[in-house]
């Protein structure tokens, strides 16, 4: 594992370009490059302004509070944060086991909010770039570019949308903001009509699921960008069931290095901190988590879609398992290392998400009010979900008048943030070296970040309106170029 | 008509819009037989075009921390824009997704932009939005009474 182009040998020399902010990303991010005269690639790094807010916003609150708290820290996927705030604060009221119905409950919630969330990258934020290329004009690079020249998919992926938010709907009793979760369990079971509305729509669900995977396959295995493009080893991690199958809402950690090899596996999630550190690198605000077994060097791992179905061994529904070996079987047996395989794989699990929703929807136990159970009340709790982006820990320390004293957070963008600066590099290396930068070329930087749907809890969005811009600085910081994109979608290289 | 109010509730002055929608919908129920559909979120996405089914009329309530103060009131067409840039589509974007995904015409659609300063996680609404807030309540409450096309143009110039 390379760390190559994280720091050049003789920056001061060389010229400087910042890519900001990295457009369809939740939240603000950068990445800057260092040139020399002949547009050789001498340091590629991302940087993303990490809002560092989380625990404090969270300490000082009674523990009951937290699960829906923490919803209001991302407009994305406030749903994971809710379940896994959930999950710690459980284990804090002896409840880490739930009646059968609150944990149905719990895991509908969560295949909601998959299903939602990855139908929003892909459809929305993905498939612009795959369905046109990485440097097709940029007015046609965008959701209203998709739904012009492909209707039937746009459509797709708004019901989609739809549908995963009203599972979310039904449950909480709002879109945002609802409350569903409680220490223990869950709050209302669901009712009769709501489950029926659900099943009526919930075969289309799971059809053009499978008709999503089977163009995240095709684009893939087509594209002559997939095998060289961001494709680079590297550690997996993510939970995994009892039988090591895909489990996204509960289990145990399990690691895989480059090659396939178990670092741990079937780790009790409590336990997260006696195998993963965070580390600090001077030019960032993100940490870097790393497998302490592996060292800070090699320890890095990536999550998420790609990993998740790297390690675990089966996908416990038909539709999806029956994808999930074509896209094993597509990397020769072994893991699949390429970055772009992300959004395959993300297909996948939402085609298990729809397919999941329609087995639990048949259930009778989401009707039932066996709600809650409680147990011997303890003073630190942990949670650990596999989100829709990767694998995310919520961690609580309370003292004797309940209240919340000490609260780590590991979100799966601050899991990833090793993988998305190799991702980068990689792709700054084979793509841009020597050549003059375009906006079409600097976007290949671009789709390497967004495959991995990077989110940063930056629900405001008034901060996310700004135009890119990209400018060119020599080493004393003078001006030699600037690109900016319009409000209107327009390039604009203003004129001096 | 429906009514969208968006904005994370507790990012500061993120929160004029979803205080405004529960203002809206406290005095809607003093008020009640208007065809009134309230929906509140983070932001706006392009499911929200599939709100805009059989409505004649869509009011979008927002923060804004550039418009002047203490709030602007204007009409929105649909347009191609560069908000699918970010998690979240602009007013004219989702206008513009739903005449696509139905080829019917959007609704007559407006926005309220309350001017917002501070947007920090875990703060309330600074003194100047909660003064912005009063200003566009007094807009809102008369929009409210009279929702029709006709009525809301009349008021454009009175507030431009």
């Amino acid at each position: 594992m390379s760390h190559d182009l994280e720091a050049a040998a003789h920056p001061q020399d060389l010229r400087r370009v910042v890519i900001e902010p990295v457009t369809r990303v939740e939240g603000h991010g950068k990445i800057t490059l260092l040139l020399d005269g002949q547009n050789r690639v001498h340091q590629v790094r991302l940087h993303i302004v990490e809002f560092r807010g989380f625990e404090k916003f969270i300490q000082g609150r009674p523990y009951w509070e937290v699960p829906v708290l923490v919803q209001r820290l991302c407009g994305i996927c406030p749903v994971s944060h809710h379940l896994a705030a959930a999950k710690a604060v459980d284990m804090l009221v002896g409840a880490r086991t739930l009646t059968p119905p609150a944990e149905k409950l719990r895991r509908l919630l969560h295949f909601g909010q998959t299903l939602q969330s990855h139908a929003l990258h892909f459809f929305h934020l993905a498939s612009p770039d795959l369905l046109f290329g990485f440097d097709s004009e940029v007015e046609r690079r965008n959701i209203v570019g998709v739904i012009a020249s492909h209707p039937d998919l746009a459509l797709q992926g708004v019901k989609l949308r739809k549908f995963g938010q009203e599972v979310i709907r039904h449950i909480t009793g709002k879109r945002v903001h609802g409350t569903a979760a409680v220490p223990g369990g869950m709050n209302k079971a669901l009712k009769a009509a709501e489950r029926d509305e659900l099943r009526a729509g919930i075969a289309q669900m799971v059809a053009w699921s499978q008709s999503a995977v089977a163009l995240s396959r095709e684009v893939f295995t087509a594209s002559a960008h997939s095998a060289d493009f961001g494709v680079f080893p590297s550690n997996h991690l993510g939970l995994v069931g009892a039988g090591g199958e895909l489990d996204l809402y509960d289990g145990g950690l399990r690691a895989l290095d480059a090659g396939g090899g178990t670092i741990f596996d079937h780790v009790d999630y409590t336990h997260y901190n006696r195998y993963i550190r965070e580390e600090v690198k001077s030019w960032s605000y993100m940490k870097f988590p790393f497998i302490i077994s592996k060292g800070f060097e090699e320890g890095w791992y990536r999550v998420g879609p790609l990993a998740r179905l790297n390690i675990c061994d089966r996908i416990p529904t038909p539709l999806a398992e029956a994808e999930r070996q074509d896209f094993r079987a597509a990397a020769g047996g072994g893991l699949q290392h390429a970055t772009l395989a992300y959004h395959w794989a993300r297909m996948i699990e939402m085609l298990h998400a729809a397919e999941t929703i329609e087995q639990l929807l048949e259930d009778p136990d989401l009707l039932s009010t066996d709600l809650v159970t409680r147990g011997a009340r303890v003073l630190e709790g942990v949670g650990v979900v596999e989100a829709p982006r990767g694998t995310l820990f919520h961690h609580y320390k309370v003292n004797e008048n309940d209240v919340v004293e000490k609260a780590n957070l590991i979100v799966s963008t601050t899991n990833n943030n090793q993988a998305m600066n190799e991702a980068v590099r990689q792709v700054a290396a084979r793509y841009l070296d020597g050549r003059k930068l375009t906006e079409g070329l600097l976007n290949h930087l671009e789709v390497a970040v967004r495959a991995y749907d990077p989110c940063l809890s930056c629900a405001t969005h008034a901060l996310g309106r700004m135009p890119l811009e990209v400018s060119l600085l020599a080493a004393d910081g003078e001006l030699l170029d600037r690109l900016t994109r319009s409000a209107e979608g327009q390039l604009v290289r203003p004129t001096p | 008509m429906v009514l969208f109010g968006y904005g994370n509730p507790s990012r500061g002055d993120d929160a004029l819009g979803p205080r405004l929608l529960d203002q809206a919908v406290a005095w809607l129920q003093a008020h009640p037989g208007l065809p009134v559909t309230p929906v509140a979120d983070f932001q706006l996405q392009i499911e929200h075009a599939e709100d805009l089914r059989d409505q004649d009329l869509a009011l979008f309530l927002d923060a804004d921390a550039t418009c002047p103060p203490p709030f602007t009131f204007r009409r929105v067409q649909p347009s191609r824009d560069s908000s699918y840039t970010t998690h979240e589509l602009s007013p004219g974007a989702v206008l513009q997704v739903y005449e696509q995904i139905t080829g019917s015409p959007a609704p007559s659609s407006f926005v309220l932009s309350v001017r917002g300063a501070a947007f920090e996680l875990g703060e309330p609404l600074s003194a100047p939005a909660e003064a912005h807030l009063e200003a566009a309540w007094s807009l809102l409450e008369a929009l409210l009474g009279a929702p029709s096309l006709e009525a809301w143009t009349t008021l454009l110039p009175a507030v431009e």
